[in-house]
């Protein structure tokens, strides 16, 4: 496998030569997490301020998703293929399934945390139904939705890997060569690269929460 | 919107007014007929459970009577929006309830705003409003709900609840948790306030203690009635019943109207003063 300096050689030829297939790779992946995290945010959102509401519907759609959550992603990865076959769809499809729990349970956590007497002041300030949920319920909820965010779209990135193996593309594409071949060059760029981005979205997600929730100290 | 500068007396009429929860067994108010004049501070004292915050709640209509009217400057208020009803009285409760996400100005800002008042009038209220409640402006006026000890929390609580200058304020035990000492400042800026402005107030509290030194005239409910309603003076000198005597003896010998209360406050703010004399309808937002 040779020495250090070697793989570093190596990690630079690859560079020089697959420069275009390595970005590609970086956006292809990029590109799952987002359609993956927001096809997920579009269901579990709205099905998190519905638990947060009614109670009964709360109990049923918490324990589905709980239970969803305990299901390894690459069984539901195999799932998905044996239903709708390989590429990009059932990829999506899989890593939506893994980020919706954090995004529904911290969503219906926010949203029942509101304090009960913020609500009271506001609807007898005068404020209607719609403008409290505007204006007072989603900005005191953004907290822990956020933080629901942040983890389902680590969750997908690194699960996102395994969509290579099924054909959607991404940083995985580039470890499973590794692992194919034995190029230890390819297996520690591709994971380098999923964990640096990984680091790059909590970040931007950390740098944004400052920005728009100033009064959480 | 309903006019509520337009003075009509009484500014608030209750007509057989009860109110009995879903599957509850009894009223939690029962039968309350009354008339507070413009320009009361009314104190509503009585045990826990004795129907004070329903009552309250009726009024601003976060509950709905089961039987008779409430009428409010003449209007009968089951006739009114209640999202414009809401925005022309003030209410404040123990929880304070400002927006944590909101700076103490932006509070302060919510009713001038869904009034649509202009920014350079808000801000000019906000300002006003912060020196009536004792915070320096400078000091105060950006910091959030968080930054601030609950005594603070609560003089927003009331600024943000004057904030359009309401002619009714509803305050349902808003020093509760508040201690002793703190509690004693702020219910002689609320007699402050009050004789400079003349507005009506309703202000619940489970002490006799803060009832008659506040009140122009005390209401004590039990069981959801009304056991008396009069001067702190007429009730010290006759109790009603039973229950109101024992009520004045579990505060001790002191009960009465508290002199200290009316010393730095300009129309004598002492128990049973006449209302409707002071001239003091200065500040206007
Ligand atoms: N939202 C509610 N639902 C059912 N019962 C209530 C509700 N609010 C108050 N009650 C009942 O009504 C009675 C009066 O309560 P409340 O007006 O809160 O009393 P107070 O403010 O004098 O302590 C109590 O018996 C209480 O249990
Ligand atoms: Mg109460």
């Amino acid at each position: 496998m040779g020495s250090r300096g070697d793989l570093l050689v190596q990690i630079a030829q690859y560079f020089a030569t697959h420069g275009s297939e390595y970005v590609h790779a970086v956006v292809q992946h990029v590109a799952i997490t987002l359609a993956a995290t927001g096809a997920a945010a579009v269901v579990a959102v709205p099905a998190g301020i519905a638990c947060s509401r009614f109670p009964r519907v709360r109990g049923f759609v918490t324990g589905v998703f709980s239970t969803l959550r305990i299901i390894p992603s690459l069984a539901v990865l195999f799932l998905c293929i044996s239903l709708i076959g390989v590429g990009e769809a059932p990829a999506i499809l899989a890593l939506a399934l893994l980020a919706a729990p954090p995004l529904l349970i911290n969503t219906t956590l926010g949203f029942s945390r509101v304090p009960g007497a913020v609500l009271e002041t506001a609807t007898g300030m005068g404020m209607g139904v719609a403008r409290i949920f505007f204006t007072v319920k989603v900005p005191l909820a953004a907290p822990l939705i956020i933080a629901g965010l942040k983890t389902a779209l680590v969750e997908v990135i690194a699960s996102a890997t395994l969509a290579a193996y099924i054909g959607a593309g991404g940083l995985g594409t580039i470890i499973f060569t590794g692992l194919g071949l034995l190029r230890s060059d390819l297996l520690m760029i591709g994971g380098v690269s999923v964990a640096g981005l990984s680091l790059v979205v909590s970040a931007l997600i950390s740098w944004t929460e400052k920005r728009l929730l100033p009064w959480e100290a | 919107m309903m006019d509520v500068l337009t003075p009509v007396s009484p500014a608030l009429e209750f007509h057989h007014v009860t109110k009995r929860f879903p599957d509850a067994g009894y009223n939690a108010v029962d039968d309350v007929s009354l008339s507070i004049d413009e320009g009361e501070l009314v104190t509503l004292v009585g045990t826990s459970g004795s129907g004070k915050t329903t009552l309250l709640k009726m009024v601003n209509r976060l509950y709905e009577p089961t039987a008779g009217q409430i009428v409010l400057r003449g209007h009968d208020i089951m006739a009114a929006d209640p999202v414009q009803l809401r925005r022309g009285i003030g209410y404040v409760i123990q929880q304070v309830g400002l927006f944590p996400h909101m700076t103490v100005a932006e509070n302060i800002a919510v009713v001038p705003k869904l009034l649509k008042w202009d920014s350079a009038r808000t801000g000019a209220r906000i300002d006003e409003l912060l020196q009536l409640v004792q915070l320096d402006s400078a000091e105060f006026a950006r910091r959030y709900p968080a930054e601030l000890s609950g005594g603070q929390q609560q003089r927003v609580g009331l600024a943000r609840a004057l904030a359009v200058d309401p002619a009714l304020m509803l305050l349902d035990e808003p020093f509760g948790a508040i201690d002793a000492i703190t509690r004693d400042g702020l219910q002689n800026e609320l007699l402050r306030i009050h004789a400079a402005h003349r507005r009506t107030y309703l202000f619940v509290t489970h002490d006799i203690r803060e009832a008659f030194k506040l009140g122009t005239r005390v209401l004590i409910m039990h069981g959801g009635r009304v056991q008396q309603f009069a001067t702190p003076d007429e009730i010290a000198a006759a109790p009603a019943n039973e229950f109101v005597v024992e009520l004045l003896a579990s505060a001790g010998t002191s009960v009465g109207p508290s002199g200290e209360a009316s010393v730095e406050t300009s129309g004598g703010m002492s128990a049973g003063t006449s209302v409707g004399t002071s001239t003091g309808d200065d500040v206007r937002g």
